[in-house]
């Protein structure tokens, strides 16, 4: 392999490298994806760790992936389903609960078992973020502008943001304004009173942020998380069969279709530079390959800081990458169980048992986690979001028996009284167990086996710095033409023949695949060759 | 106020409500009883029949002798308290003042946009007391509105039963069944009975553009005046109808619907995809001699700026109803708007549609014309009709104003 040349070469095998690497193959490139790992997907794998289980070891859910991508490179014929599941449940400490359901009727009564002001805001509510959706969502299939740049494509982008701003009307306008620093307790305050209706929607404005609910910015970061769709229906959350690495599998089959490659268990050392050019990369194991353009699919700061040499690098970009905001904050529990739990208060035949579940009731509680972590401790009364997909997916465990997925919040990558241990990393498992115990009896004695992650194992395992799940923060000084950060954000690095695909880019972290389509968008254009990544299918 | 328990379904364990997925107004056995289509949509949290027997039997029944539907569904508020006429005339378009205790007023009120949010009607209970009911919830804007007016404001959509009584024969039904002096009642009059012990509210009121009433009766006695009222109609073509006969009723009678003519403007999510009175030919219902009420300054501002719709209804040549077309200026011309509701008009025989027209375009009320797409075993048909601006509502009878109605 040592001599070959590629056209392109995508460090990294994280679902933005794939789909990067199979748009480029498509348009008749030779490309290979370099991945350190024995396996692909990044934050998006599947692995079995305990016979016959099947952990999403990273991501869990599935709402974000643009539909444009999943048609564009056939990911249906290469084995890929997205079924949506039903609603979430917030338990209360006193033995009760608020569920979403999906029919609107039922989630009006049961909002209004708590506060009849809430239940009627619920219109208002998703009219307002369906509004906030409808100006975002066009832009994620697009390069965000570089409003500084005199190019006629540059003001083409910037006109068509400007329409869609004006698009919102005069009064919204405003709102806008407000919106992007608004805190997700002051934006859910402007339509809920009742704390634990607001606790159980903040939830989606804290997820893997470092902030906390009463923190300036949360607002969008909620929806982030409401702006994906299943199927049109935005805001719904899907699971794919046979777990999130289902989705890196279909692109890597797609990939291989168009012809790529795929290499794995060795990772790129060091990007190449010759003469302000990439020349290709040098492998850990010792090998070289060359190729004419090199893209990332690592986030930013591991790419310019480690994968870099920084005399290769202006200045500039180097104390920009030391800068961009990557901090860790969350932790992931994957459980083996031998049976369904029981959760006290909620029915096992309850539809919303095949949602996921969160066991903070109140918005301080949740601020309080936030002070854990600020602090330099992982949350002793942590923010979980726990799904059992096994009740939606039948293949990801023998019949009867049941995985669990806890995505924790807050989990520092590092902690005040010292590195992790393993011993601290199995007392934070503990910590997270034992608050679920406190609603589930039974929970305990069926677990089979644990895997905790921190940050540290996130890091060491998915390359992802300090373990940020998105490739770096979501506050708007890290977006559209901020990300990663200003004058890099149309996925160019600062070489020539280098390039950036990972969730560190437009439009941001979870599983979308946008980066890494609207990467291959650009390079096409580079190349003078044909575009092959689809333009977005439109709301209207 | 606790308002929780009155929204519950299963009262032994309120949590899974979600079990009962839709709502059983106190009238439905009584519509389980003679329906045979077993066809039902929803309304809100309940569900209401779209036809019991035969859509054209039960259309007729209104346009011909006596159609009963059940309007349970209608989000209900009671308002009260000393500013309930100051809060009221600050939220709707229309000087309640106007509105005398015993009558009933339709109105619209809007956001601070001037878009309106729904269109309703107001009950003048008794002095200072209200009943506001509209077919979305209310709630929510009703309790931003209250914002420093000293009010109650209670739900009722759950307590208050309600059936509209439709028909030329609705009359001498209400008279048959003892309510002494009905015929006296003026068209939008409100009355009270005594109804067995319970108080029995009928209103002269209706969304079928005919003479007809509507009854109001606490849950409890709903079934005796169901009873009741199907007794005394059975020599007048007393029939029970669903929401299908009724949507054909309305739009003969002009009026619009929400969801359907206008998207209410706190749902809404596109701009200027919501509509002003005026542009839904109600600007009859604002009253700018009233110092202040919510959207005046952007009402104002529209009425000396000009509006961006305008709502019309159109006789179309043909027979073919226009559902979802579009309205061109001139035969093959420019678009310049859509139809938003169409049908078929037995009683006018007329076919007729309600549309909405982009005014930023150029039209000629002269040369209006429609393209309908319809199908006949697989094949479709592509028809273009020429289309007249109507200004009276297409089914517009005597007897929905004379009082008292003839004894039939
Ligand atoms: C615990 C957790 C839970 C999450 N939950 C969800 C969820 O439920 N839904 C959702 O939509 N999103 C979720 N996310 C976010 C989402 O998974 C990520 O934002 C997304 O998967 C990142 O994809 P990527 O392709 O940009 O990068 P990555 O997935 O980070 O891919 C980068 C790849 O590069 C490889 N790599 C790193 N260094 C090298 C090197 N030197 N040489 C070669 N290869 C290298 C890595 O091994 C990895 O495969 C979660 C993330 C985490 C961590």
């Amino acid at each position: 392999m040592g001599k070959q040349h590629y056209d392109a070469l995508v460090i990294g095998a994280g679902h933005n490298g794939l789909t990067n690497a199979a748009f480029l193959a498509k348009s008749g490139l030779k490309v290979l994806v370099v991945e350190k790992n024995p396996y692909i997907g990044g934050a998006s794998v599947s692995r079995e760790l305990y016979e016959n289980w099947t952990y999403s070891n990273c991501s869990y859910v599935c709402s974000l992936f643009r539909p444009e991508i999943y048609r564009e490179l056939n990911l249906a014929k290469h084995g890929l389903q997205v079924t949506p599941f039903g609603g979430s449940v917030t338990f209360t400490r006193d033995g009760n609960f608020l569920g979403s359901y999906p029919d609107p009727e039922v989630m009006y009564r049961e909002v209004a078992r708590f506060s009849k002001r809430d239940a009627n805001a619920l219109e208002r509510y998703h009219a307002d973020t369906a509004k906030w959706c409808r100006l975002i969502r066009p832009f994620l299939m697009r390069t965000p502008p570089d409003p500084t740049s005199f190019r006629p494509k540059d003001w083409r982008e910037l006109a068509f943001l400007l329409k869609k701003f004006h698009g919102l009307g005069e009064e919204q306008i405003y709102e806008f304004m407000r919106f992007f620093t608004l805190s997700v307790a002051e934006f859910l305050g402007d339509y809920f009173e009742s704390d634990l209706v607001k606790a159980h929607f903040s939830g989606s404005g804290i997820i893997g942020t470092g902030l906390g609910p009463f923190s300036p910015g949360t607002a969008y970061v909620l929806l982030h998380h409401y702006m994906g769709d299943v199927d049109g229906n935005i805001g719904t959350w899907g699971i794919a069969r046979g777990g999130m690495g289902a989705i890196a599998k279909a692109l890597a089959g797609s990939l291989r279709e168009f012809g790529g490659e795929i290499l794995t268990g060795d990772g790129v050392e060091r990007i190449l530079v010759k003469d302000g050019r990439v020349t290709g990369v040098a492998l850990e194991s010792g090998a070289e390959i060359s190729a004419d353009n090199v893209v990332s699919n690592v986030d930013a700061k591991r790419t310019f800081l480690k994968l870099m040499d920084e005399k290769d690098l202006p200045a500039q970009v180097i104390d920009k990458a030391r800068n961009f905001k990557i901090r860790g904050s969350s932790g992931k529990l994957n459980i083996a169980l031998d049976g369904l739990p029981t959760f006290t208060g909620l029915s096992k035949d309850n539809p919303l048992y095949k949602g996921d579940f969160h066991f903070s009731d109140s918005l301080e509680r949740i601020e309080r986690a936030y002070d854990d972590w600020k602090a330099g401790m992982w949350s002793r009364d942590p923010y979980l979001d726990m799904l059992i997909p096994t009740l939606t997916d039948p293949t990801m465990a023998p019949p009867g028996k049941h995985m669990m997925s806890v995505f924790v919040q807050y989990c520092p990558a590092k902690l005040a009284d010292g590195d992790w241990t393993d011993d601290k990393v199995r007392a934070f498992g503990d910590t997270v167990i034992d608050q679920m115990a406190e609603y589930s009896p039974d929970l305990k004695d069926l677990i089979l086996h644990a895997e905790v992650r921190t940050p540290r194992e996130i890091e060491a395992e998915v390359g992802l710095t300090e373990g940020n799940i998105f490739q770096g923060e979501l506050t708007l000084d890290q977006l559209l033409f901020n990300r990663p950060f200003p004058g890099y954000a149309q996925y160019r690095g600062p070489v020539k023949g280098m390039y950036m695909c990972g969730s560190s880019t437009h439009p941001g972290g979870g599983v979308m695949a946008a980066p890494g389509a609207n990467a291959a968008r650009e390079m096409l254009a580079d190349l003078k060759r044909d575009n092959t990544v689809p333009e977005d299918f439109g709301d209207d | 106020m606790n308002h929780t328990e009155q929204d519950l379904v299963t009262e032994d364990s309120p949590r899974d409500h979600y079990k009962a997925l839709v709502k059983r107004s106190p009238f439905y056995e009584k519509q389980v009883a003679l329906s045979n289509t077993n066809k039902w949509h929803r309304w809100k949290a309940y569900t209401v029949a779209d036809e019991i027997e035969c859509m054209e039997q039960e259309y007729f029944a209104v346009r011909n002798s006596c159609g009963v539907f059940d309007v349970t569904p209608m989000s209900k508020y009671r308002i009260g308290g000393p500013d309930a006429e100051a809060f009221m005339n600050r939220l709707v378009t229309r000087d309640v003042r106007k509105i005398k205790p015993g009558r009933v007023g339709y109105t619209v009120w809007c956001n601070d946009q001037g878009k309106v949010i729904d269109d309703g009607t107001i009950f003048h209970l008794e002095q200072g007391v209200y009943l506001l009911c509209a077919q979305e919830r209310q709630y929510d804007w009703l309790m931003l509105s209250a914002l420093g007016f000293d009010v109650e404001i209670s739900e009722e959509t759950n307590n208050i039963a309600c059936l509209a009584v439709q028909g030329p024969t609705s009359c001498a039904t209400l008279k048959a069944m003892g309510l002494a002096g009905i015929e006296g009642m003026k068209p939008f009059g409100l009355t009270h009975f005594d109804f067995g012990g319970a108080k029995l509210m009928v209103s002269r009121t209706g969304f079928t553009g005919d003479l007809g009433y509507e009854l109001w009766i606490d849950f409890d006695s709903a079934e005796a005046l169901w009873d009741a009222l199907f007794e005394a109609g059975k020599d007048r073509g007393i029939r029970a109808i669903g929401g299908d006969a009724l949507e054909l009723a309305r739009i003969e009678a002009g009026f619009i619907l929400g969801g359907v003519d206008f998207v209410p403007a706190n749902q809404c999510v596109r701009l200027h995809h919501d509509r002003s009175p005026f542009e839904l030919d109600l600007g009859w219902l604002v009253d700018f001699s009233k110092e202040s009420f919510t959207g005046r300054t952007a009402l104002l501002r529209e009425k000396q700026e000009g509006s961006r719709y305008r709502l019309v209804k159109l006789n179309i040549e043909g027979n073919k109803p226009a559902h979802n077309a579009y309205v061109m200026n001139g035969k093959g011309g420019k678009t310049i708007g859509a139809v938003s509701s169409a049908a078929w008009s037995p009683v006018a025989k007329a076919n007729v549609a309600l549309a909405s027209l982009d005014l930023t375009k150029r039209i000629n009320d002269n040369n209006i014309w429609v393209e309908i797409f319809y199908q006949k075993e697989l094949k479709w048909h592509r028809k273009w009709a020429r289309a007249e601006i109507v200004k009276d509502p297409f089914w517009n009878p005597e007897r929905k104003r004379v009082t008292p109605p003839a004894d039939v």
